[in-house]
């Protein structure tokens, strides 16, 4: 607890001699006064350097509200999040689909997921503001077009990441969503005939251009939304 | 304090409408994908466990989540304060909680020494607020009772929402109470034994805390005799941040008797008075309270509740949590304050998948 307040002390003393002493062109931007290249700089701050660059879409104050969440979370008060961090939200873990929503935070084999990673995957939730959509496209595509959205929930589907939705990782998913209360031979023949309306190319599993076909009336820019406030 | 995102009520019918009349669709799982990361950024149960967000700051880092440099002038006020409140004001209550704790422990033992009588009733009530003032002021507390003319009489059960272990020192300093509570070891402990025996206080073993038999069994005894001082009891069972209100533990609603719903809300611009006890031991609890500003609060006594003809226990304590939330301007919440460290049970998590199957079921060409 002191050892907090030292730190802060000590962070605003560091500023104030670097504002006293130099003539930093960066010192106007709020980013600019945390920053400190001589000195190595207060870790705590590196993932706000990342975002501004990686151009994630969100706003100052957004960023700043994500971090304390995402430090709340943080139980173990080490920088990352692990799946149990996730699962001590209630309202996540009475979701079906809590499980899957958690793994899409983590990469390939890994069990901890950083502030970077955590932002990485939240922007598919960003709403496509008006401006962006005539922005030209020589830049990478943003995190939450339409595209992006639909293959954050393709990969929902595809447990085993070969691209493919496959009849029994789509029962699976539907297993996780009806619980015990659908038979196995009604919970099928759903399965069956989903795939069999979306298959286009005949070989009984779904691949992602087949998806989009699927979903194309649908409004996913709204329904894969969250409406960020400020 | 505002929310990081503005949540979307509609209901699962509504948003898994059918574009064709099929039963499942692809895009079903948007909403619970979204609502799961709606969970992710905002929940509203994880977020009462952590103090209170203020929206201007009250010059304690503590209260200031997003702490960043602001400017010199500040910064100078700020260590100015923390001056103040560390060498001065952090030595003279210290001082007042020793006086308070040890006039306590010796005025209960002398008047414990007393037969049973009125004279020693009195004395012991007299003991007891007096102390209970002086503890209140090594906090600085300032506090205001409303509506007092509903103060609980004897023979009833007080319930409060509960946010940090002083709301019993709070509720004291007005009136005599009996509390009710586990046997701790330590001074804790000791306070306990001197003061059971000058008032008829309900100190349980950890052993018998199990057996819920047993224990309404005491309360309703205590009850019984109405010449015996209110029960104070906190139903949601562990400290919540002073925002909301969370699920009451019907238990002490089984007992019987009066109840007196009593409302209490703390001014967070003085200091935070939540107890967060997952990060913060006692003693480092106590520190940071008497090294705040001061602990302001709002006392509501509300009027005696009895439960109806046809109600059960938690329909009645639902009724009473919603009248305490009302009064304090706090919100309600179904969950069980419990989940603070606990695991949600999986019968919420079958609840939806059954309500997603009946959607599924009910407008498809099967079944």
């Amino acid at each position: 607890m002191l050892l907090g307040r030292l730190r802060g002390l000590m962070f605003a003393w560091h500023t104030t001699r670097r504002k006293l002493s130099s003539s930093q062109p960066g010192a106007a931007s709020p980013f600019g006064s945390w920053r400190c290249e001589g000195c190595g700089g207060d870790l705590a701050w590196e993932p706000f350097l990342w975002l501004r660059e990686a151009k994630v879409g969100f706003s100052h104050s957004q960023i700043t509200r994500l971090y304390s969440r995402f430090t709340s979370l943080d139980k173990g008060e080490n920088g990352t999040l692990s799946r149990e961090d996730f699962q001590r939200i209630p309202e996540l873990a009475i979701n079906p689909l809590g499980d899957r929503i958690i793994n899409a935070f983590f990469p390939e084999g890994e069990d901890q997921v950083n502030f970077r990673g955590f932002m990485r995957t939240l922007a598919h939730f960003r709403p496509i503001e008006d401006n962006e959509k005539s922005k030209d496209q020589n830049g990478p595509e943003p995190l939450n077009s339409r595209s992006n959205k639909l293959h954050f929930a393709f990969r929902l589907y595809d447990l085993d990441k070969d691209d493919k939705i496959s009849r029994d990782e789509l029962l699976q998913v539907l297993r996780m969503m009806v619980g015990v209360n659908i038979s196995d031979e009604q919970l099928g023949s759903i399965a069956d005939r989903t795939i069999q309306e979306a298959d286009q190319d005949g070989d009984s599993a779904i691949s992602f251009a087949e998806f989009v076909k699927v979903l194309e009336k649908v409004d996913v820019e709204q329904k894969m939304s969250i409406r960020f406030l400020h | 304090s505002q929310g990081i995102i503005e949540r979307d009520e509609t209901p699962m019918e509504k948003e898994i409408a059918r574009l064709h009349r099929v039963d499942f669709e692809f895009s079903d799982i948007f909403y619970f994908c979204r609502k799961g990361f709606e969970a992710i950024v905002e929940d509203e149960v994880t977020q009462r466990f952590s103090s209170e967000e203020l929206v201007s700051w009250n010059l304690l880092t503590r209260t200031n989540v997003n702490f960043h440099y602001i400017s010199l002038r500040l910064t100078v006020v700020w260590v100015i304060g923390v001056v103040v409140r560390y060498c001065f004001l952090l030595p003279l209550r210290f001082t007042l909680a020793a006086i308070g704790i040890t006039s306590m422990i010796v005025g209960t033992t002398m008047v414990g020494q007393l037969p049973n009588s009125s004279v020693k009733n009195y004395l012991s009530e007299v003991v007891h607020l007096t102390c209970s003032r002086i503890l209140v002021r090594a906090l600085s507390g300032t506090i205001h009772y409303h509506n007092k003319e509903n103060k609980p009489q004897k023979g009833g059960i007080c319930v409060a929402n509960h946010t940090s272990p002083i709301d019993a020192i709070i509720l004291t300093n007005d009136g005599c109470y009996a509390m009710v509570g586990q046997v701790h070891g330590g001074l804790m402990g000791v306070i306990q034994r001197a003061t059971v025996k000058a008032c008829p206080h309900v100190w349980f073993e950890r052993s018998e805390v199990k057996d819920r038999h047993l224990v309404t069994k005491r309360l309703r005894e205590h009850v019984a005799d109405k010449s015996k001082l209110p029960i104070l009891i906190f139903p949601e069972g562990t400290c919540i941040n002073n925002t909301s209100v969370m699920m009451f533990k019907k238990g002490s609603f089984e007992i019987g008797g009066t109840i007196y719903p009593v409302a209490i809300k703390y001014d967070p611009q003085f200091g935070d008075a939540f107890w967060n006890s997952s990060k913060y031991n006692i003693v480092s609890y106590l520190l940071r309270i008497m090294t705040s500003w001061a602990i302001v609060c709002n006392v509501w006594y509300m009027p005696p509740m009895v439960r109806k003809e046809g109600e059960d226990a938690v329909q009645f304590a639902n009724r009473v949590r919603s009248a305490i939330a009302h009064q304090g301007g706090l919100t309600e919440l179904p969950w069980d304050g419990g989940l603070k460290r606990a695991k949600v049970k999986d019968t919420f998590k079958e609840e939806q998948q059954k309500n997603y199957s009946k959607m599924l079921v009910r407008k498809g060409s099967i079944g």
